[in-house]
């Protein structure tokens, strides 16, 4: 009998699929799939580390999208959510997903199929919400400049939301959490990590980095919040649940309640 | 841009456009044309929510807020004494290019108090958009509001640059409407909305053919209706609602609880309670009769011409009905299922997919995410427990409102309270 082994990997989506790759492959029978860097050993399991590789890492994205296109996004968004053992949740989906004959695997009594649902579910709603929540100040590059700290790694997900909508101006995205940002040249987008002095919350204080006008926009937008809310209706339990707390610091029509 | 002078007058005409209820942004495909701004997105984003708890997607505002009519629920009505301010087209066009650029909205949603006549008025609103779309090269989304007793000329040229139409008829009911506000008709809500209606029809039909078509109001029309301002009851609403859903294929109507801002005989006195539970119960039956396939007559008629408070109107009108059931899920059709109470169309959909697999019992209803407070008297599923005893409609409801707690529940309960 095999011992069973843990399959250690660089963190990137693409070494996870070369991951499941390689155990399908070599039909190993997987312990569990670790980060690199904060795996533990089983007691009774061999390690061994998965080099990413591109083309492998294809076939296996290729083999789920054409189980189903839902399959793939949720595989994709799921891991993005970065909870801890989501490597085998996964893996246990994707076998699950290959065995069935026409691809669509939406038992929702499995328990497995649940919660990689409901993960991808969280994952999209982040997305969203940061499609939303982006508060762009021009700087004097002329250059639309963001700070974002979503809860899931959403940046690879919204760059295309953003590149269709303003195709005609620069904006930088930046993630202050995961310490990478995308930012738009006008033809396309890339990644680029930033030495951030000071994070720019939408704070009282202003930063003479931005553009002139730029405080004014701020202030006319502060304004329209207000005037636009019908006092008599207030409800603020309603209000926080659609704005949750942790985001106002950058959000600008927030900054006086932060 | 003079800071100070737009900074004013965005004040009042935001303060005054505010009682518009919509804020969709959804239902426009609109994509980005050579690399100009904006795109319109299928779902619709709120960028932000007011502290009432409603979406901000939009920018809202009025043109001007001057208007010829004295109608008595309105704030910019001629003779209430409020300042008064007008918008320059340009300013128009700034704000809402520079809003956007900034991730702050999704579009212009512009309105405006009727000045001159209905045809000067509404050929503004026509010039903003026009402004926007040809000069600015802007794809984001533009809502009109259509001026009751505009040209046709004229609703066809708005229905090319805007996203979305709306004509608010505000009254449900035409006596109603004569008591509130005597100098408008009920043709003139209803003549614009037909034209935008017939164009849509026409233009759907032409894209069939010639796929290059331009789009005409492509996110279609939406109205809205004031509730509680002239004594109308729920089912004159919903049956005024359902007709102009089917006559102009309305995308959305909306139910506006009615805010006082008025000291008049006619009206509710300022300071009386905004009937928000009233509203929420309307839309649920607005949703049950969109998206859960039931008919209008079903859940209000001549017997109950008015919605239950306590409890929402799918579980009331199983408790009218409790004949139908209890349904068996794992047998029973789609359309049974979505009228389950405590099944809502996510559920009916997972629970569809999931019973292919295996026969469902509580535990994986549970996981799924039905309420099972309420649905649990009303279904049998793969399981030896379920509501055997024999009960009436009254002891299902004291169940059901026992083990659940409503933040509007102090406004009905006919419990006294202890501390108060």
């Amino acid at each position: 009998m095999n011992a069973s082994t843990t399959l250690i990997y660089d963190g990137s989506f693409n070494g996870f699929l070369t991951a499941v790759f390689v155990a399908f492959d070599e039909k190993i029978p997987v312990a569990d799939i670790q980060k690199n860097g904060r795996c533990q050993n089983g007691l009774f399991s061999e390690t061994e580390t998965i080099f990413t590789h591109v083309e492998k890492a294809k076939r296996v994205w290729n083999g789920i999208r054409n189980k189903s296109h839902n399959a793939i996004s949720s595989v994709y968004f799921a891991f993005l959510s970065e909870t801890e053992g989501v490597e085998m949740l996964l893996f246990d989906y994707i076998q699950k997903l290959m065995r069935t004959q026409n691809g669509k695997y939406l038992d929702y009594s499995d328990s497995t199929v649940l919660h990689i649902s409901q993960l991808a579910r969280k994952v999209g709603r982040e997305k969203h919400r940061m499609e939303a929540f982006v508060r762009f100040q021009l700087t004097k590059d002329n250059i639309y400049f963001a700070n974002i700290e979503p809860d899931f790694d959403v940046l690879p997900l919204i760059s295309k939301h953003f590149r269709d909508r303003y195709a005609d101006q620069q904006w930088l995205i930046y993630d202050v959490k995961r310490k990478y940002g995308i930012y738009y040249n006008l033809d396309h987008v890339e990644m680029v990590s930033l030495n951030l002095k000071d994070i720019h919350h939408n704070k009282i204080h202003k930063s003479d980095a931005f553009a002139n006008g730029e405080y004014e926009y701020q202030t006319l937008w502060n304004d329209y919040f207000k005037s636009t809310g019908i006092l008599s209706r207030i409800n603020p339990k309603l209000h926080t649940q659609h704005v949750p707390k942790r985001y106002w610091k950058y959000l600008s029509e927030k900054k006086e309640a932060v | 841009m003079d800071f100070d002078r737009v900074r004013e007058k965005l004040n009042i005409l935001a303060d005054a456009a505010k009682y518009d209820v919509s804020c969709a942004s959804s239902g426009s495909d609109r994509t980005n044309k050579n690399n100009g701004l904006g795109n319109a997105s299928k779902m619709g984003i709120c960028h932000s929510y007011t502290e009432d708890g409603r979406c901000i997607s939009l920018l809202k505002i009025l043109l001007t807020n001057h208007c010829i009519y004295d109608c008595a629920y309105c704030v910019t009505r001629k003779s209430n004494d409020i300042q008064r301010a007008a918008f320059k087209i340009q300013e128009v066009v700034d704000l809402t290019i520079n809003f956007y650029r900034r991730n702050y909205i999704e579009g212009l949603f512009l309105s405006s108090g009727i000045f001159k006549n209905a045809d000067y008025t509404m050929e503004r609103l026509v010039a903003v958009a026009k402004k926007l779309r040809e000069e600015e090269n802007f794809n984001g989304y533009i809502h009109l509001k259509s001026i009751p007793g505009a040209s046709d000329e004229l609703m066809y040229e708005a229905g090319l640059y805007a996203d979305r139409l709306s004509v608010n008829i505000e009254v449900p009911t035409i006596s109603g409407l004569k008591l509130l506000a005597p100098d408008k008709k009920h043709e003139d809500f209803t003549k614009p909305m037909l034209k935008v209606k017939n164009e849509i029809v026409r233009y759907q039909a032409e894209r069939k053919i010639i796929k290059s078509t331009p789009k005409y109001a492509p996110a279609g029309q939406s109205t809205q209706m004031i509730v509680g301002a002239s004594g109308e009851t729920d089912k004159d609403i919903m049956y005024s609602a359902t007709y102009y859903y089917k006559t102009y294929q309305m995308k959305r109507v909306y139910y506006s609880g009615y805010v006082p801002i008025a000291d008049d005989a006619r009206l509710p006195a300022i300071g009386s309670q905004v009937p928000m539970l009233r509203e929420n119960r309307l839309y649920q039956t607005d949703w049950l009769l969109r998206f859960y396939g039931f008919a209008v007559n079903e859940i209000l008629n001549h017997e109950h011409p008015n919605l239950d408070m306590e409890v929402d109107p799918k579980l009331s009108w199983a408790l009218r009905n409790l004949h139908h059931f209890p349904v068996d899920v794992n047998m029973a059709d789609k359309r049974l299922l979505a009228r389950i109470p405590g099944i809502g169309m996510q559920s009916v959909q997972k629970i569809m997919d999931a019973r292919k697999f295996r026969r469902l019992n509580w535990d994986h209803l549970k996981k799924i995410g039905v309420a099972l407070n309420r649905a649990q008297y009303f279904m049998v599923c793969d399981s030896r427990h379920w509501e055997r005893r024999d009960l009436d409609a009254e002891k299902i409801k004291g169940m059901i409102l026992q083990t659940s707690s409503g933040k509007f529940r102090n406004q009905y309960s006919m419990q006294l309270s202890l501390f108060n």
